[in-house]
């Protein structure tokens, strides 16, 4: 007797553990999985003084750890996404992490049309429209202008007469930069991958002859900061909002957008599957869309706002470095990252290894 | 009757949180882990079974190379945290005094209390090409022109040799702590030299120890992920790093898990192997010290 009274005892206290929740509170929490400078503390101060029944949670991540985590709870634990558009597609195809939105509650009107029609083309699956645009930037290179004036494309960065003084990240930016810098159009490939695992390799010949040349592969922001900053190189592939940042302490270190275009990326508002709070997702995402809302993320972040006259809210300094970087020319020369279908990661992430394992010379 | 079954009680309560540790976190994880390496995607959202990824690690050079390298690099780096180790924790268990002792301890102890993360770029400012190592060897005069010392293997292999060298002093100690100074003044009576007492005496004590402390190394050494990463150049791949990418950039959780299970099942062969070679058990070393 007593030991089944032990066995129910242990039983009992194993489910109340489990059981104890924190439910019950009253005010509704939005769980944000974000990049690092898009929820600055101020707005997230803003926005629970408009709504003080809502707590804002914000987990700050990047593109793949945001698919990486929803992948791993079915699309739970976060009620808002902010996921780039050209990850959204193939995600939700594999994985089913997010659900469709309610464009009637979303003030649509604000935002630019042509990157609004642009990304819900991308994020339609089966008449459903998943994610709507936030804030845009390019990836494209940076110079410090008085030590290499003459950069201007993705194969400069394997220039001799810069050895050992540029860098790149080692991710799928660089191979799609060095396809197009080749001639080659890697989106237009994606739909034959044939014919894109073919460029893929000469893409991958080319970056191992450069090894080389470049100093090292950075890892991220701060790092690539470092570097530029200290002069220990003078040239890099780069996300423009580094550049921009880099800008304002060193008048000389330019982004560049290279002659074959600047590659550029839509990061979206996209709602997990099982979210648990979408009205006050709805009401973040028009909450962040009103103008004096986006000049202060602008200011965070170094990126543009996917709102009408997104350049004109940027804050003076940071709309400097972009008018100083692009004319309307590099602006129409853009190349925005297409759709990524299923399958192209692994082939990218092989070639990457591939690369990263060869031993130049 | 009732106290035996109390007694009872009381013992599966005790067990229970180590239990529940070895079970929740350990056992469950790895089962898991070894069945998702088990998966093959043959479509969106459709797996089957089989043991293509194994089959696909065995034909991709560039895995097997790496598995290769970063064993490699452990047991060197284990040896060297060996040799750097073993006159340190003899100083602090045979030479120096009893009041000193805890302090000298506390002072291995301190680089823990910084996070991994911190101490890696530590290295980093100190390395660097405009870092604190090349301004000074500048001021001295005795380079002219500002040196590069990070991004290689070199600078890995002593990034993680400050990380683990802690694990390797801590066992050294408590098992050189334990032997008697009179049978290295039997040593050296007998007529024994330094080397020999060294080797004949002092060694096969520490036996245990030194087993003990290069299994903690080697498998912390070659499961560390930050100081290999940060510190490491534009070849040095870390097999940990490829786990990352396959888990996290080719969302290719299939063969993350084969990797993490290979890890697991060649580190543990390279630790028996370890202990065939030096004829201890894991009872004898990792358990006592």
């Amino acid at each position: 007797m007593n030991g089944m009274k032990a066995k129910l005892a242990i039983g009992a206290a194993v489910a109340l553990g489990l059981m104890a929740r924190t439910d019950g509170a009253q005010a509704e929490t939005l769980r944000l999985l974000t990049w690092g400078s898009y929820a600055p503390d101020k707005v997230i101060q803003m926005f629970e003084e408009k709504y003080p029944d809502i707590n804002v949670e914000v987990t700050f991540s990047n593109n793949e750890e945001m698919i990486a985590k929803l992948r791993a709870t079915g699309g739970g634990g976060y009620d808002l996404a902010q996921p780039s558009h050209d990850r959204v597609y193939a995600a939700q195809l594999e994985y089913d992490i997010y659900k469709p939105l309610d464009l009637s509650k979303i003030d649509t009107s604000v935002m630019d049309e042509n990157l609004l029609s642009g990304v819900k083309a991308n994020t339609t699956i089966e008449g459903e429209v998943y994610s709507v645009p936030h804030q845009w930037g390019t990836s494209g290179l940076m110079a410090d202008v008085t030590k290499a004036p003459e950069l201007k494309s993705w194969a400069d960065l394997c220039d001799p007469k810069y050895k050992g003084k540029t860098s790149m990240r080692l991710k799928r930016t660089i191979l799609l930069g060095t396809a197009f810098a080749m001639g080659e159009d890697p989106f237009a490939a994606y739909s034959d991958l044939d014919k894109y695992q073919q460029i893929l390799d000469e893409v991958a010949v080319k970056l191992i002859e450069c090894k080389d040349n470049i100093k090292t592969y950075w890892q991220g922001g701060d790092d690539l900061s470092n570097l530029m900053l200290s002069g220990e190189i003078v040239a890099s592939e780069t996300w423009d909002s580094t550049a921009y940042r880099l800008f304002s302490e060193n008048q000389n270190i330019r982004f560049i957008p290279p002659e074959t275009g600047a590659l550029a990326w839509i990061d979206t508002f996209t709602i997990p599957r099982k979210g648990e709070a979408d009205d006050a997702a709805y009401k973040w995402i028009n909450f962040v869309l009103q103008p004096e809302i986006v000049t202060m993320i602008s200011a965070s972040s170094g990126a543009i706002a996917a709102v009408q006259g997104g350049v004109g809210l940027m804050p003076d300094d940071k709309r400097a470095a972009v008018e100083a970087a692009f004319d309307d020319e590099a602006i129409a020369n853009l190349k925005f990252f297409a759709n990524i279908p299923p399958g192209v990661e692994d082939m990218e992430g092989k070639t990457l290894e591939k690369i990263k394992a060869a031993t130049a010379n | 009757m009732g106290s035996k079954d109390a007694r009872r009680l009381f013992l599966i309560l005790l067990f229970m949180p180590f239990a529940l540790w070895i079970i929740l976190l350990i056992a469950l994880p790895n089962i898991g882990m070894f069945i998702l390496s088990l998966q093959e995607k043959v479509g969106p959202r459709v797996y089957t079974y089989g043991i293509a990824n194994y089959v696909e690690f065995v034909n991709e050079p560039i895995y097997w190379n790496t598995l290769l390298r970063t064993a490699t690099i452990s047991l060197l780096v284990t040896a060297l945290t060996l040799l750097i180790g073993f006159p340190v924790a003899y100083y602090i268990a045979k030479i120096a005094k009893k009041q000193s002792k805890g302090a000298l301890f506390l002072l291995c102890l301190i680089p823990l209390w910084v996070s991994d993360l911190v101490r890696a770029f530590g290295w980093i400012l100190l390395l660097r090409e405009t870092g604190v190592v090349s301004g000074a060897l500048q001021w001295l005069g005795l380079i002219d022109q500002p040196v590069e010392l990070l991004y290689n293997d070199v600078t890995v292999v002593i990034g993680l040799i400050y990380t683990v060298i802690l694990f390797m002093i801590v066992p050294l100690v408590s098992t050189l702590d334990g032997m008697d100074d009179s049978l290295v003044e039997a040593g050296f009576n007998l007529g024994g030299g330094r080397a020999t007492v060294l080797r004949r005496i002092i060694i096969p004590y520490a036996m245990p120890g030194i087993v003990a402390g290069c299994i903690v190394v080697f498998m912390l050494t070659a499961g560390s992920y930050l100081t290999p990463i940060l510190l490491g150049g534009k070849n040095s791949m870390w097999f940990t790093e490829q786990i990352y990418d396959q888990f996290i950039t080719r969302y290719n959780w299939e063969s993350g898990a084969t990797f993490g299970v290979l890890l697991l099942v060649f580190t543990s062969a390279v630790v028996w192997l370890g202990l065939r070679l030096s004829g201890q058990t894991l009872a004898g070393t990792v358990a006592k010290s």
